[in-house]
């Protein structure tokens, strides 16, 4: 997280900051373990009064930023929820924000206006990426008269049993095509998974000869590439800076735990093995918060390297995120594998954003296929 | 406090013109710092020094040095904009470290007004190459048990004895700032003095070490009966490890220091250190996606030294970071060099070991800097040492007993004691 912050943006943090603490403290999250939901519907539109989803709208569409780079505010509040491992989709809802943004069809303005102010939560379908061979796509969409008819299946699917409405990401002929896809469409199915989280909830969305009117289309058939590109940057972004914050909330309570645990008549600190484990994890850390830091900053500006920062900061961080809680969990001894202390829910934070938007191996084939081309172009 | 400071943006306007006008595009030897022979070596340092005073007269060297000693008195952020500009271009790159920093940093912050008169301008011009005589073949990490000594003989000036080692291009550099053991009768750390001297005079006799890939920059310097006059003594008698601990913290800082010119951001890999992507075509591995895989690790590691590097120079310009945060730089840094060493092994397979000299896109070195990758986390210092240091002075955890707190520097342990 940035060293020097404007007061505003401190501002913006602290409200957020103080609010996670009250409505979704861990002890909170204990006793919602086995909701349906995860959380309060009035937790996500009390947030979306402090800003959670009109950081990347624009004026015109009813947003705003505090800093003029509204993902750099918004990876902040991004960064607060990885520090308590809040629930909510916020990059679900904050990448259906850029998508449906500047878009002029009236329902995606209308479910723009319901996003701004949390009455409506948008689950992203990502059933093709630029990552994939296109016969590995699972969602396809195609054009039959006047209609789209969506077909495949997408896991996982955050909040996807408590969505409005689909942002629904599929394989086309020529290119990737996007719609929004109201969950009541014929064809679409919707089954809540079991997972690894507590804070949060996934499901499977299948759709079977899902036909909606080419109104539901975002941009132009088969053109949508680009914009699905700039989002998952963006995703990869929110992601890389929750996961900092919760990595942040780990090696905090494990350093805590170094000083307080006595052995052999000295606390853990004293030794010297694990002095330097602390001091690798400290590492990890830094780099992390750096190029999380920095991949924002290139995607808000859009900079020529914006996509090689975002995948550097997702791979980097989907892997070094889950070793350090591990490692965490490691020096926690026994007591870090119980369910009573609070260690793992900041370790099921940061595996599952692995996962999401893109795993470390398919950013990192991202990132050669990147520099193939630039050494191509040179 | 007199004038006001031109703006850091009309600076970097500045700077940029001026750059595009007089300094070309980076060379392979840059950034490598590897020259194929001697003569090759030569000529760098020559074109490094016609550089630096290039720089010099163009106003734009030592540009967070005093104006009194040839500097622009301009702040860390004029000195990051310049820096920032400076991506892709040459410079002078065998001054930055450890000339600039720690050598000239410790200079300003230590030396008498003489000797900051004497020599950091010559330094700005490009007149004096520095090396820093620290390590020792007794000692590696534990620098405060230096045993090479200065005496003082009757006209109040000193006689060195002893030998250093790993010093960085001595063989043709010009001057040396230098710890030694002046004082053996009290605990280690208060028996110490700087000294600064010319490295080619009699009594100083430097041989070059040869790496285990062939290579031979380095060297160790033997010292008989070196006359330093006190005038040369920077700091009080046996207050060496005053000035040692700041010398130390910008070493640490290298590159980062706000006293360095050194190009940030926009680096290419040298002609020496082939592309990732160049690896995997010679070993015919383009199309693996395992190799996809390396090769974007591999990306993603550059990228993040790069910007670990920018977040802990920034939070020490600011003033607000932790100075021992450059210690999690160099940790990070070996880790991720080492890292990137063997995926380059990795990829190019059999290629990196053995090769025929005469087929073009070889990729030898690649075996060369997997044999030498450790250096990375030795040099200046080794990473153990450095997570002490983040451990215990970021982290604040326990320091680690030592056998020789409050001992006479004579009566340390030196070596194992033989039974009976």
């Amino acid at each position: 997280m940035w060293h020097d912050l404007t007061s505003e943006q401190e501002l913006l943090r602290d409200t957020t900051s103080r609010y996670l603490a009250d409505k979704a403290s861990l002890a909170k999250q204990r006793k919602m373990r086995d909701d349906p939901m995860g959380f309060a519907p009035d937790y996500w539109t009390g947030g979306a009064e402090l800003g959670w989803t009109m950081l990347l709208a624009s004026e015109e569409d009813g947003g705003g930023s505090v800093s003029g780079r509204g993902l750099v505010d918004l990876a902040m509040l991004a960064y607060e929820f990885g520090k308590n491992a809040a629930p909510g989709p916020l990059v679900d809802c904050n990448v259906a924000v850029l998508a449906l943004g500047g878009q002029t069809g009236d329902l995606q303005q209308q479910v723009l206006g319901e996003l701004l102010t949390g009455q409506t939560i948008v689950s992203s379908c990502l059933g093709a990426a630029p990552w994939q061979l296109p016969g590995d796509a699972s969602l396809s969409i195609r054009q039959d008269g006047d209609d789209l008819v969506i077909e495949g299946t997408v896991k996982p699917v955050e909040s996807g049993a408590h969505a409005g409405y689909l942002l629904v990401t599929g394989r086309s002929e020529g290119g990737m095509t996007q719609a929004l896809v109201p969950v009541d469409a014929p064809g679409v199915t919707i089954k809540p998974l079991k997972g690894i989280d507590v804070s949060r909830r996934f499901a499977k969305v299948t759709f079977s000869a899902t036909r909606v009117p080419a109104t539901a289309l975002l941009g132009s058939f088969a053109k949508a590439d680009a914009a699905v590109t700039r989002q998952l940057q963006h995703a990869a972004v929110i992601l890389s800076a929750e996961a900092v914050g919760a990595m942040d909330a780990a090696f905090d309570m494990t350093l805590d735990w170094t000083f307080n645990r006595y052995t052999f008549g000295r606390a853990l600190a004293s030794y010297q093995a694990l002095k330097h484990r602390m001091a690798d994890m400290k590492s990890w850390l830094e780099a992390s918060h750096a190029i999380s830091d920095a991949a924002a900053e290139a995607v808000a500006d859009g900079d020529s390297n914006a996509a090689e920062m975002a995948s550097a900061a997702k791979s980097y961080i989907g892997v070094q995120g889950p070793e350090l809680c591990q490692e965490g969990v490691q020096l926690h001894g026994g007591i870090g594998v119980t369910y009573e202390h609070d260690l793992h829910f900041f370790l099921r934070r940061v595996t599952l954003n692995a996962l999401l938007y893109g795993t470390p191996a398919e950013h990192r084939r991202m990132l050669a296929a990147l520099q193939i081309g630039q050494e191509k172009a040179a | 406090m007199s004038d006001t400071l031109e703006s850091v943006e009309d600076f970097r306007a500045r700077a940029r013109a001026w750059i595009k006008a007089n300094l070309g595009p980076m060379q392979g030897w840059d950034m490598s710092q590897h020259c194929e022979s001697d003569e090759e070596e030569l000529k760098a340092v020559a074109r490094d020094r016609a550089l630096q005073r290039r720089l010099f007269d163009g106003g734009f060297a030592g540009i967070c040095f005093p104006k009194e000693y040839g500097g622009q008195g301009l702040t860390p952020d004029h000195n990051r904009a310049f820096n920032e500009e400076l991506a892709g271009h040459e410079y002078p790159s065998r001054f930055s470290v450890p000339t600039f920093s720690p050598c000239a940093s410790t200079l300003l912050e230590f030396g008498s007004p003489e000797q900051k008169s004497a020599h950091l301008p010559a330094i700005l011009k490009g007149d004096e190459v520095w090396v820093q005589l620290l390590s020792e073949p007794g000692g590696g990490s534990d620098v405060a048990g230096i045993s090479t000594g200065a005496v003082r003989d009757a006209q109040g000036d000193w006689i060195v004895n002893g030998s250093k080692v790993w010093t960085s291009r001595a063989w043709w550099a010009d001057w040396g700032l230098m710890l030694v053991r002046t004082n053996w009768d009290v605990p280690k750390h208060t028996g110490m003095t700087v000294f600064i001297l010319p490295l080619h005079q009699p009594g100083i006799e430097i041989h070059r070490i040869e790496r285990l890939n062939g290579e031979s920059e380095a060297c160790q310097e033997f010292f008989t009966d070196v006359k330093v006059p006190d005038s040369d003594r920077m700091g009080e008698v046996d207050a060496g490890w005053t000035i040692g601990q700041r010398w130390m913290y910008h070493e640490r800082l290298g590159h980062n220091s706000p006293y360095v010119t050194h190009p940030i951001g926009g680096q290419k890999a040298s002609p020496h250190e082939p592309s990732t992507v160049g690896i995997a075509r010679k070993a015919g591995r383009l199309n693996d996606p395992a190799a996809h895989e390396l090769i974007g690790e591999h990306r993603a590691l550059g990228l993040i030294t790069q910007q670990l590097q920018r977040r802990i120079a920034s939070a020490a310009a600011s003033g607000k970071g932790n100075t021992d945060l450059s210690s999690v730089d160099r940790v990070f840094r070996a880790v991720a060099a080492i890292r990137r060493s063997t995926i380059a092994y990795e990829l190019a397979g059999a290629g990196a070991s053995v090769w025929d000299e005469d087929e073009e896109g070889a990729t030898e070195s690649v075996g060369m800097n997997f044999l030498l990758r450790q250096a990375s986390a030795i040099g200046g210092g080794t990473t153990e040492i450095s997570r002490n240091v983040v451990a215990e002075r970021v982290l604040g955890m326990p320091r680690e007993t030592s056998g020789d707190k409050g001992v006479a520097y004579r009566d340390i342990p030196k070596g194992p004691k033989r039974a009976g």
